[in-house]
């Protein structure tokens, strides 16, 4: 992966009257990531996206894109940049075609009627092209959002939210097409969603951010190996896997789930020796299944 | 960039039914008139006239397309701001309320601009219903009730002019009508830069021309240093090339004065649409 910075904010705040939206946030996108953006409600995920689009303003830090700063390459920046702000909002009254092709007009590039239907056709919504939008389903909206965000080839997708409201099919439709345009067209990606388990799916880098702040950035997969993980445990012998847990790893807590199912909080590297240890002990051990999930992390992360 | 987005605001008004009732709804009361005219006009221009026939003698087709032109006129150019602003007042705010604005905010086109290419399809709808007014009202009038004289009734009494002496005066009085007009546009697309919903800068509109109209129409003189620069005191100024000789200058006043509204305006609505954070 190459390692130029297309995204680079720094110390962003934003308020808004007395209410402070984003306090410090800072991160940086590289070339070809698909970057994950994750906070809880009111975390200040959607203003600081919006101020990377320049929607609003921000009081202070600096926001860079493409290397170049935002207040002053604001067009030449934008043309790269195809988006989705929470939810494609559309005009009800013109078809897909005609909306596609309002959006195209303004996106710096000139597209082709060809390109339009072609773009359509991508985002699985061929046939509907002359059907007003007023009559599109949420998902078919989406979808419809998706062809208007990639219809002038951007650089850099954003997405914010871009499953909400969509039925698993859409979800998997979604997250298979975020895929593609990394694989087939190395396009970098910033996904921001409350489907935590889709982040830690499709993206390899990540920030999160609580309270108007980034707490803390980087490789998806570093961040979940440092981490404790919870294994559930099914054994035959419940009582002597707790008194192998208290007297041989007491740094680990654990919660009886039923009489054969044990779930253990534990550090990553310590559990082959758990089940090691179970073994010797003469417990058998029918399944050990990590249940440490990008959630648990999340969770983790933000209590703390 | 400018044009693209202009040549898309056209797409959007005429793609939106509310353009067209507005078009439709001054058709029908012209045609109301038209018809009113037709059934009992020589009733109503005899009520008129009454007070003048112990001295003058009224000869010809009084009742002509001039004179329904005028009356047309007179009678809705009270009314069709209303028309105006129910489609101009939606054109920001109407796209806040929808999130396409959000939409057209993260493409390469600068604020400014879009603001402007909305005040430029404004101004071309306004042309639209103008004319559209314009050739009911003297083009059908002409060929309903045929051609002749006019005959206007102002505030200093009768004045008659003559048929060839007509056309120019119309041609002139649309254009400051237009202003006019232009002036509620552009009032209503700058409220408009304020509002998240279509309803707002309509109703407020309409408040505000009622507003300054009553501040205009109360003798009392602690209004009187502002009712000259309020733009519903020249709403009816292309009624002064009906009259003889033409008061040119207080014409050039009226101009002037619906000129700099306009101009505040789209810089006040420019101004403010940049400075806007876009949340809807």
């Amino acid at each position: 992966m190459e390692n130029t910075e297309i995204i680079k904010v720094q110390h962003l705040a934003k308020n808004f009257g007395s209410f402070q939206a984003v306090k410090d946030v800072s991160f940086t996108v590289n070339k070809g990531d698909v970057f994950g953006f994750l906070g809880p409600n009111g975390a200040g995920k959607s203003t600081t996206i919006r101020c990377m689009l320049s929607l609003i303003k921000p009081d202070n830090g600096q926001i860079q894109l493409f290397g170049k700063d935002l207040q002053k390459h604001r067009n030449e920046i934008l043309s790269k940049v195809g988006s989705i702000i929470e939810k494609p909002d559309f005009y009800r009254y013109l078809s897909a075609e005609k909306n596609l092709a309002i959006f195209a007009r303004i996106s710096g590039k000139d597209v082709s009627k060809r390109e339009i239907a072609e773009m359509l056709d991508f985002v699985g919504l061929n046939g509907r092209n002359r059907d007003k939008v007023g009559g599109f389903s949420h998902g078919m909206k989406q979808r419809l959002g998706i062809a208007q965000t990639l219809l002038h080839q951007p650089d850099l997708i954003v997405l914010d939210e871009p499953t909400t409201g969509l039925d698993p099919q859409g979800i998997v439709e979604i997250r298979n097409l975020i895929l593609r345009l990394k694989s087939e067209q190395n396009k970098t990606v910033i996904l921001s969603s409350h489907q935590l388990s889709e982040i830690e799916l499709i993206s390899n880098r990540m920030v999160i951010i609580n309270k108007g702040q980034s707490i803390i950035e980087g490789d998806v997969k570093e961040l979940l190996n440092a981490q404790e993980m919870v294994v559930q445990i099914d054994v035959n012998d419940i009582e002597k896997t707790v008194n192998v847990l208290k007297v041989r790893f007491e740094n680990a807590s654990f919660k009886q789930i039923n009489e054969r199912i044990i779930e253990v909080n534990i550090e990553k590297q310590l559990v082959p020796s758990l089940n090691q240890t179970l073994v010797q002990e003469g417990v058998e051990v029918h399944a050990l299944e990590p249940k440490r999930k990008l959630e648990d992390f999340f969770m983790k992360i933000i209590q703390s | 960039m400018l044009l693209k987005n202009t040549y898309n605001e056209f797409i959007k008004i005429l793609a939106k039914p509310r353009s067209y009732l507005g078009i439709g709804a001054l058709t029908l009361l012209v045609l109301l008139i038209l018809f009113a005219m037709k059934a009992d006009g020589k009733s109503f221009i005899s009520f008129v006239t009454a007070s003048f026939e112990q001295t003058l003698s009224f000869n010809g087709n009084i009742l002509n397309g001039n004179l329904i032109a005028f009356i047309i006129l007179q009678m809705l150019i009270v009314h069709i701001p209303l028309l105006v602003s129910l489609v101009t007042g939606d054109l920001i705010s109407g796209e806040a309320a929808m999130g396409t604005i959000r939409m057209m905010a993260t493409k390469p086109i600068s604020r400014t601009q879009i603001v402007l290419s909305k005040f430029i399809a404004g101004a071309v709808y306004t042309l639209i219903l103008t004319l559209w007014l314009g050739f009911l009202a003297l083009i059908v009038g002409k060929w309903m009730f045929g051609s002749g004289d006019l005959i206007v009734l102002n505030s200093d009494g009768l004045v008659i002019l003559k048929e060839q002496d007509i056309l120019w005066r119309y041609g002139l009085s649309f254009g400051v009508a237009y202003l006019a007009l232009l002036t509620i546009s552009t009032l209503s697309i700058c409220l408009s830069a304020f509002a998240e919903n279509s309803i707002g800068p309509i109703v407020s509109t309409m408040a505000i021309i009622i507003l300054f109209t009553i501040i205009g129409t109360l003798d009392v003189s602690v209004f009187d240093s502002i009712k000259p620069f309020l733009f519903t005191t020249h709403m009816a100024s292309w009624r002064s090339f009906f009259e003889d000789p033409v008061p040119w200058t207080t014409i050039r006043n009226s101009v002037t004065i619906l000129v700099a509204h306009n101009l505040i305006l789209v810089l006040i609505a420019i101004y403010k649409f940049n400075k806007k954070d876009i949340t809807s």
